[in-house]
């Protein structure tokens, strides 16, 4: 029932098969799509941002048709939006809902917050060990600082 | 431990570290073997530091490898700009092994990704030193008879110590009981703290060296920099409370002895170099013997 009534009121377009990645947080949609590398993916992404939300006031949500994420892949949003939905459509139905998880391990995307890390001097794809999930805190595999929600900045 | 890098004291186990300190004892018997006479070993100092230079080159020679290398980036290919990364695939085609200084805090784990052969880490800025820990661990047991159970204090600055924060942390496999003493600017910093706290070890912290001297098995000294302090007035207060004195060691235990990374500036006087409990040059002795064996173990020429 509550698939019907959602329908009716779409601001985005259905899919007809594929990933929504619903209530990001609007401040985030555009780092998910660049964490999830869809600027360079060829099938349909339909994008809204700013859209009201009864849970968060307003979110973003994002449809990627025919793409089904690895969930290490997906799990990386967790880091910027870890409010985010995950919905699996199938045949314009939902087929699973799940709530995305902090990873174990972050790479590429973090940068490390320690100016004096070889990450940011030399060209080196950075890794990261998540040892806090509640509160955020990603140990750099290289300098072993530690990079905090609040000294996060994404490459 | 046969081809593998040194970069972090925790990259080799409690048994790892016992047996290379096992080891080094073993050349402090007889420090002169020529075991690596087939192998060439690089020691690459993008930054100055002669003391642990030549320590290493010590350790190399007496044992009878070539050394190769450059001791400061200005008389290398790095001043013409070469990346980290290239110098590193050169040098690992001409040496068995890397020992390598590197201003940035993490060149070493990168550099050992990427280098056909082993690398030693002998500093990656304020990160890891953990030759330096190893030696330390080495001059705690041979002076104490043994790492276990001991009281051993730490004194200065406690805050931006390299050398501090990897030997309390290597520590923690030992039950040590903890005595921190440092001006209030300076403390160990609460990540180093939380280790000690989760292996339910004891710490205690003063702004006094004097109380503590007499409870420990092990006086830890270091330096404390000006430039550390916001307020040089703070600094000017504090300074002379941090310099250790003859006279103040009256009530050590016998067996307390006093270690120091080096160079010492003005932290410990002079009058106590002749106090059996000075055991800051013997230390820098020991780290020779502690890095043939590193050297030995990884090169696999001793089991």
């Amino acid at each position: 029932m509550e698939n019907t009534e959602q329908r009716k009121e779409l601001k985005v377009s259905a899919i007809e098969n594929g990933t929504v990645i619903d209530h990001i947080p609007v401040q985030s949609v555009y780092q998910v799509l660049r964490i999830l590398n869809l600027m360079e993916f060829n099938d349909q992404i339909l994008i809204g941002t700013n859209l009201e939300s009864r849970k968060m006031g307003k979110k973003g949500i994002i449809k990627v048709n025919n793409k089904f994420f690895k969930s290490d892949e997906i799990n990386k949003i967790a880091l910027v939006a870890p409010s985010a939905t995950l919905i699996l459509i199938k045949n314009f139905s939902v087929s699973e809902k799940k709530k995305v998880e902090i990873p174990a391990q972050v790479e590429k995307i973090v940068r490390c917050f320690n100016p004096n890390c070889i990450t940011n001097v030399e060209d080196v794809i950075t890794r990261f060990e998540v040892v806090n999930k509640v509160d955020l805190k990603l140990r750099c595999h290289y300098c072993e600082k530690i990079t905090a929600r609040d000294t996060m900045t994404f490459k | 431990m046969k081809n593998k890098s040194l970069v972090s004291i925790n990259d080799f186990s409690r048994e790892e570290h016992i047996h290379i300190m096992d080891l080094a004892g073993a050349f402090e018997r007889r420090p002169k073997q020529r075991i690596l006479e087939d192998f060439v070993v690089a020691t690459l100092f993008f930054e100055p530091s002669t003391r642990t230079r030549l320590s290493f080159e010590s350790a190399a020679t007496r044992l009878g490898a070539r050394v190769i290398g450059f001791s400061e980036p200005g008389s290398s290919s790095v001043q013409k700009g070469e990346s980290l990364r290239d110098t590193i695939r050169t040098v690992s085609n001409y040496a068995d092994i890397i020992i390598m200084r590197h201003p940035k805090e993490g060149s070493a784990r990168f550099a050992s990704e990427i280098s056909r052969v082993p690398v030693i880490n002998a500093g990656d800025g304020a990160n890891q030193h953990p030759t330096q820990t190893l030696l330390d661990l080495y001059s705690i047991r041979k002076t104490q008879g043994t790492l276990d159970n001991l009281n051993i204090a730490f004194v200065g600055d406690l805050k931006y110590g390299r050398t501090v924060h990897s030997l309390t942390m290597a520590l923690c496999n030992y039950n040590t009981t903890f005595h921190l003493v440092s001006p209030s600017e300076l403390k160990l910093p609460s990540s180093v703290k939380m280790h000690i706290k989760e292996r339910k070890l004891g710490y205690h912290q003063y702004t006094d060296m004097s109380e503590v001297i007499p409870k420990v098995d092990i006086l830890y000294m270091t330096r404390i920099q000006k430039e550390r302090f916001q307020d040089p007035m703070e600094y000017e207060k504090v300074k002379n409370s941090y310099i250790l004195r003859n006279n103040l060691l009256g009530d050590a235990k016998s067996n307390m002895r006093i270690l120091h990374p080096l160079p010492r500036v003005n932290e410990i006087t002079y009058d106590v170099d002749d106090n059996p409990k000075a055991y800051y040059f013997t230390q820098a002795l020991n780290g020779v013997f502690v890095r043939q064996a590193i050297l030995a173990a990884i090169l696999g020429v001793v089991e």
